[in-house]
């Protein structure tokens, strides 16, 4: 089983709940992958639309564990706030924490990650940290009391996969009891799959579902792809080889002969 | 008194925050506040008076990666 932050959950897959086409396309793709934790946001709610309040009641019937984030704050003070309205908000204090460099990349502002983690830790939040592979930036989060590493496979809805295989299997390596989950960037269960046979512990992903032909059959098969990985890590690979290894038998091969025999 | 509401120039004769929630029915509502740039807890609301030219955000769950 999955352990995060003291708690355990069947699934290794965390999906978010944002850019389906409907909210019942969501529920459906929740339901269909079988996961126990989803990603939310906060947003400034209008007086008028107050989207918010639906979106809540959708939340609530899902019955999930809720994972929130703080996507889009650019620094670490901006963080730390969302952090705090979120924990109120969802009474969890439970936070994916993402603090972001440019907007093109969207890749993790690791000083402002780090600063604001070490804040939010001390205050009693289970921080999350959406990161990159990059190690001292792992040692410092950890250090800051983060029990739970996200490092980025590639640039959010990239679909690029794991851009940088060897450092996240030297991030596994060096962190062999932390809780890795892979998270951004992921754009084919394959992907997903990867990661799991390298030791990840799960992968959270959102537009490769949200944005699919068919988002509750995408769902499945990120789910499967998941499970498969697990399964091939526990099991334990073989290794890789430059030449050929029959498989079939040689002992007793028909018409065998020794070459050359004289 | 004009303040920056979520972004937006508005005007209001709201004394405190939790004053200024309810006068845009946001008193039962599932909301969080800041105030320029800090958390307000929902217990605090009250006691957090509003000033000519504050940023006050108020925020609701929604959909997220």
């Amino acid at each position: 089983m999955l352990e995060l932050c003291g708690k355990h959950f069947t699934s290794r897959m965390l999906l978010g709940t944002a850019g389906y086409s409907s909210p019942d396309v969501l529920r459906q793709a929740v339901e269909a992958s079988r996961v126990d934790i989803v990603t939310v946001s906060l947003r400034r709610e209008s007086a008028r639309a107050r989207t918010g309040q639906g979106f809540w009641a959708l939340i609530e019937q899902l019955g999930r564990r809720v994972l929130p984030n703080t996507a889009g704050c650019r620094t670490a003070k901006e963080a730390i706030a969302t952090a705090q309205m979120a924990r109120e908000l969802f009474g969890t204090n439970w936070i994916k924490l993402e603090v972001i460099a440019n907007d093109d990349t969207l890749q993790p502002e690791l000083f402002g990650l780090v600063e604001a983690a070490t804040v939010l830790c001390a205050e009693g939040f289970e921080v999350l940290p959406y990161t990159t592979e990059d190690l001292s930036a792992a040692e410092r989060l950890v250090a800051a009391g983060c029990t739970v590493l996200m490092p980025w496979a590639a640039p959010i809805g990239s679909a690029r996969g794991l851009i940088n295989k060897p450092a996240l299997q030297s991030l596994r390596a060096y962190f062999p009891d932390t809780p890795l989950i892979l998270d951004a960037g992921v754009g084919a269960p394959s992907h997903a799959a990867e990661a799991m046979e390298m030791g990840y512990d799960a992968v959270l992903l959102n537009t490769a579902v949200a944005k699919a032909g068919d988002p509750v059959k995408m769902a499945e098969g990120f789910a499967k792809a998941i499970e498969a990985g697990r399964l091939a890590y526990e099991a334990g690979l073989i290794e890789p080889r430059d030449m050929a290894s029959p498989s079939t038998p040689v002992a007793g091969t028909p018409f065998f002969k020794i070459d050359h025999a004289s | 008194m004009q303040i920056l509401l979520n972004g937006e120039r508005v005007a209001t004769d709201a004394r405190n925050l939790d004053e200024l929630c309810a006068k845009l029915g946001f008193a039962e509502a599932k909301v969080a506040t800041a105030v320029n740039g800090s958390f307000v807890a929902a217990s605090a609301r009250l006691a957090t008076q509003l000033a000519e030219a504050d940023e006050v955000e108020i925020v609701a769950p929604r959909q997220g990666g």
